[in-house]
């Protein structure tokens, strides 16, 4: 059985429909992203599979155990890292660690290997309390900690959120190598540019699965052409395209826009030089995910 | 010419032996999106807070909107906005009720809360949730809400501290859709973001790394410099180089 089968999870809260038929399954090895903004749903599926939180309807089992009858033996078999750092602020990172060790009746030594890598980052800070440690470095410790009883499968809620993209990339090469020891997890994170570097995402909005699939094939299944508009007035530039009759959507992509639309290209040029612009580029792009994510949540919202 | 917004000269701020902000030197014009990026850590929140009146430099010199960050910082608090992701809105009060208490603190009338709180209301499509708590409403809208009473006062700058951190894509964008449209209207904005591509968005960009400002230009001189095709391979570039 796959470590992680999710099936037809539902919760509400309130008014608010949290989890909304959610199903998915995470193989051996593999990295799953949940791919989300702030309150697609991302954390209480997190907590509904860290048996700390029941849901309304549904099934979910973790390395084949019920997440509802077997929570005591789930709970010592993953590793969780929830969204809010949960470290103990006052105590050092060699205290949080061995703390942690102790609890899952297990020796930092025992597991030594698999925590290496990341520990000796973060190693000559050893006596610093948690609390003081930079963002990049807290989350560093956070892994070691729901790693270091060695667990069979990974939860990791936001690990990289208000993290500085050089941190951000250090903590996804430690996961692209946790995953040789052949541990699956499943990450979440509201940054879509890290999508591209999990096996399988899930593309997730206001409690829905969108999509699910490799970050390849959501990709180029995407079929609305892309073009990628820039001048020397982006404000402008910006309302002048969205006031374009034939431009369907208009959203500012780094140093360009990323225009869909039915215009012909060369009218849309003429149009805008007429209207005073310089510097024009416009030119096909490649669809992001990013861009697939936006296109999926716009027709989620006129479905409703 | 127009005066410069910000003016820093040699800024330092040290706490005990460790120089969190160090002799940091940059002008920001007005009415310019000005990017202030930096990791975790590298002095960005210290620098910021010195410029908002609300910490006491150790060195050096700085006048924000036209006042001297050592001795006039009342004057700066009136002058200026601020925003974070962290720190915005009053949950349990509602929407009206949080104009009218922002409105207040920054000392305008009430027939001028009563004008602003109408204007903002239809500007952002909210006429019909003026009565919601502001706990209810969506985090995006939430965040575009904070933004519109941060510079409810027409503060001549306005500083936002990572203010679209884990909002969804399309809202991120309307967020700056605000902020384009408060330039465009003379509103000095300082931004910090770790969305690289909003970094993109900016006019011009400094990177702090370990408390020094070790590059300042606009998107297009930055990755010219560097050699990178995006803002996020010349910061990756020039945290990377310091370890």
């Amino acid at each position: 059985m796959e470590p992680i089968v999710v099936q037809n999870i539902f919760k509400q809260f309130g008014n608010v429909s949290a989890l909304h038929d959610i199903s998915f399954t995470v193989a051996p090895g593999e990295l799953f992203g949940l791919i989300g903004p702030d309150g697609a749903g991302k954390s209480t599926l997190f907590r509904i599979l860290a048996t700390l939180l029941l849901a309304d309807k549904g099934k979910a089992m973790v390395n084949g155990l019920d997440v509802v009858k077997d929570y005591r033996a789930i709970r010592r078999q993953v590793g969780y890292m929830p969204g809010k750092f949960s470290l103990y602020q006052d105590l050092t990172v060699e205290e949080n660690l061995h703390f942690f060790a102790t609890i899952f009746n297990t020796t930092i030594k025992e597991n030594y290997d698999l925590i290496r890598d990341i520990y000796e980052q973060i190693a000559p800070f050893k006596t610093r309390p948690a609390g003081k440690l930079s963002g990049g470095m807290k989350q560093k410790l956070a892994l070691c900690c729901a790693l270091v009883h060695k667990p069979s499968v990974l939860f990791l809620d936001e690990p990289t959120t208000g993290v500085d993209p050089v941190s951000r990339k250090e903590f996804w090469d430690m996961l692209q190598r946790l995953k040789e020891k052949n541990i699956p997890i499943l990450v979440s994170t509201p940054y879509m540019d890290e999508a591209t570097l999990c096996d399988r995402v899930a593309l997730m909005q206001n409690g829905a699965i969108m999509q699910i699939d490799t970050p390849s094939t959501i990709v180029s299944q995407f079929r609305t052409k892309i073009w990628a508009i820039k001048s020397n007035d982006m404000y402008r530039l910006i309302r002048d395209l969205r006031a374009h009759p034939e431009v369907q959507s208009c959203f500012a992509f780094g140093e360009f826009l990323h225009v869909t639309m039915t215009a012909d290209p060369e009218e849309v040029r003429s149009s805008l030089t007429t209207g005073g612009h310089t510097g024009l580029v416009i030119q096909p792009a490649n669809a992001g995910i990013e861009d697939v994510f936006m296109s999926l949540m716009q027709a989620q919202t006129q479905a409703v | 010419m127009t005066q410069a917004a910000i003016t820093t000269t040699a800024l330092t701020k040290r706490f005990g032996n460790f120089i969190a902000t160090n002799a940091i030197s940059f002008d920001v014009a007005q009415g310019e999106i000005f990017g202030f990026l930096g990791a975790n850590g590298a002095g960005k929140t210290t620098a910021m807070r010195m410029l908002c009146g609300l910490l006491r430099p150790s060195s050096g010199e700085a006048r924000v909107a036209g006042f001297d960050i050592y001795t006039q910082t009342e004057q700066i608090k009136q002058r200026i906005g601020y925003m974070s992701q962290k720190f915005s809105l009053y949950e349990d009060l509602t929407v009206k009720e949080n104009i009218r208490f922002y409105g207040g603190i920054y000392g305008l009338s009430n027939s001028q809360i009563r004008e602003k709180t109408a204007d903002l209301l239809q500007r952002l499509s909210l006429e019909q949730e003026g009565n919601m708590l502001v706990r209810a409403l969506p985090l995006g809208w939430k965040q575009k809400l904070a933004f519109s009473i941060a510079v409810i006062h027409d503060p001549s700058i306005v500083f936002l501290d990572e203010p679209t951190g884990g909002v969804d894509p399309i809202t991120r964008r309307q967020f700056w859709d605000l902020i384009y449209e408060s330039a465009a209207k003379g509103v000095t904005i300082f931004v910090t973001t770790h969305y690289m591509d909003e970094a993109e968005y900016c006019n011009r960009i400094s990177i702090m790394v370990d408390g020094k400002i070790k590059a300042l230009d606009t998107p297009a001189a930055l990755k010219k410099q560097f050699g990178a095709d995006t803002m996020n391979e010349v910061f990756l570039q020039l945290a990377r180089a310091k370890s």
